[in-house]
């Protein structure tokens, strides 16, 4: 385990999964985790060295989101959103003045970024915008009816998609910083949940506005495929498998003191056990090839390829069904011990996070992006791809 | 709809403009473009005029029909349907052969 991982899953053993109950009880953002993120210099963690970050790679971060996810499903899930905010920047904001800034300021001060990509009229296509950046000298301003800005009362930051001009059609989107201070956000309904109740998923109106230089320069459509898209597709099944794991973990504390109070006979559920186990491991190697490819795609060309966005949406597709299917094996093997909500097997919060992953992006709308993606996509791979 | 390709190996003359023409054709028929956008010139942002991932998987569909083609892997990319243009370029070479895959 490398040493960032190391400190995360010390900040989730020590802060993040004391705090999980009462988390989801108040559905109140996780504060004591982030203090705890934040002071281990965890949030700027991917921050290029040059501008005073540790330049931690996605498998590191991957591994931080796991070991949140473990311990408090809503931890994990805010961490990973604010990094696949901080990726973006990183690989797509380094060559503007403004962006460098923010990097160093990610670092200095271990800002928390959010995102507003969802908005009210598009049917929960991100790749679509309503809303226009209106431009006023080197000024832009924006008007976004965001349907979702996870944790947006405690962000620092938050990036929004808009329509690049009043004239500009739906698709054709930039990506923009708006600092809090720059920011109105009214809040267009409660928050009350199954699960992942600490994210604060809330709508919002966001009113704000900023220099033009804090519009990142690429077309929004090239900073999906290559960056938002994949890292979220990693960095929420990292959170995901950490749920699984966690019931799975739980699910074997279970059996072990089982098979101790009956030596000599197998316990009940000892079988479901090795077969939740076995999809667990399933689950982890999709993760791990994921980053794999990833990593391995060198240029902008692999990173655009229709077949490469087949693979990053197999991989949420499958983690967040798996997710789930691994919190029901661990039921099964509990029983009453994990279906109550006290005791140390207890699994609801585990399953009703869990069951957040099919939604967050809906896989039906995920498997039918693919489906076009395949009308014309002709990748033949190999069996290492 | 009418194939090209067999008209363009018996006849060496057709022109880059014959192609442009074509292929404005063929983008215009698939509405992959805004409903408002006037017709593209040809180093024109296709994605600025509306076309998104989605809407070039139906270009590209009629276009492999079109022409009687078939876009190999290295050429299922952004940058080949950005532009009238950058389309020419591949369809000129798909035709001829040179870009197979």
């Amino acid at each position: 385990m490398s040493d960032l991982v190391q400190r995360a899953a010390a900040i989730a053993a020590e802060v993040a999964g004391a705090c999980a109950h009462a988390v989801d009880r108040d559905a109140r953002f996780p504060h004591e985790s982030f203090a705890a993120l934040k002071s281990a210099r965890l949030l700027g963690a991917m921050v290029p060295r040059d501008f005073g970050g540790e330049q931690a790679g996605l498998a590191d971060i991957a591994g931080a989101c796991h070991a949140l996810g473990r311990a408090c499903g809503s931890t994990g899930l805010i961490y990973a959103m604010h990094q696949i905010q901080v990726a973006c920047i990183v690989r797509h904001g380094q060559g503007s003045a403004w962006h460098r800034g923010l990097l160093e300021r990610l670092a200095a001060e271990q800002l928390l970024l959010g995102s507003a990509t969802t908005e009210a009229g598009v049917g929960g296509d991100v790749r679509r915008s309503v809303c226009a950046l209106g431009t006023d000298g080197a000024r832009f301003a924006i008007d976004k009816q965001a349907s979702v800005i996870s944790y947006g009362a405690d962000a620092d930051g938050i990036l929004a998609t808009a329509r690049r001009a009043a004239d500009a059609p739906p698709s054709d989107q930039v990506i923009t910083v708006v600092m809090k201070d720059d920011a109105r956000l009214v809040p267009s309904d409660g928050w009350d949940t199954l699960g992942m109740r600490g994210t604060c998923s809330v709508g919002y109106r966001l009113v704000g506005s900023g220099g033009l230089d804090q519009i990142l320069p690429q077309p929004y459509a090239e900073i999906s495929a290559q960056t938002m898209l994949p890292v979220t597709h990693i960095l929420w099944s990292a959170v995901w498998l950490g749920i699984a794991t966690e019931a799975v973990a739980r699910a074997r504390a279970f059996i072990r003191a089982a098979a101790r109070k009956t030596p000599g006979t197998m316990p009940p559920g000892a079988v479901r056990l090795a077969e939740t186990v076995a999809g667990l491991h399933q689950t982890r190697a999709g993760v791990a090839d994921a980053i794999r490819q990833f990593e391995a795609a060198a240029d902008a060309d692999r990173l655009s390829s229709l077949s490469f966005a087949v693979a990053m949406n197999a991989l949420k597709v499958n983690s967040a069904t798996a997710a789930v299917r691994a919190v029901e094996g661990a039921l099964l093997v509990c029983g009453l011990a994990g279906y109550r909500n006290d005791g140390p097997f207890s699994l609801g919060r585990l399953l009703r996070d869990a069951h957040s992953a099919a939604l967050m992006i809906n896989n039906d709308r995920i498997l039918a992006n693919s489906a076009g993606l395949l009308l014309v996509d002709k990748e033949d791979t190999g069996l290492f791809g | 709809m009418k194939r090209m390709s067999d008209a363009i190996f018996r006849d060496s003359a057709v022109t880059p403009q014959d192609l442009t023409e074509a292929i404005r054709a063929v983008l215009a028929d698939c509405g992959c473009l805004a409903a408002d956008a006037a017709a593209p010139a040809d180093d024109d942002d296709l994605y600025g005029l509306g076309l998104t991932s989605q809407g070039s998987v139906h270009l590209m569909l009629a276009l492999e029909d079109r022409f009687g083609i078939e876009f190999p892997e290295r050429l299922l990319r952004r940058r080949t349907f950005s532009s009238v243009a950058a389309i020419r370029e591949a369809v000129a070479g798909l035709i001829d052969g040179t870009a197979a895959a």
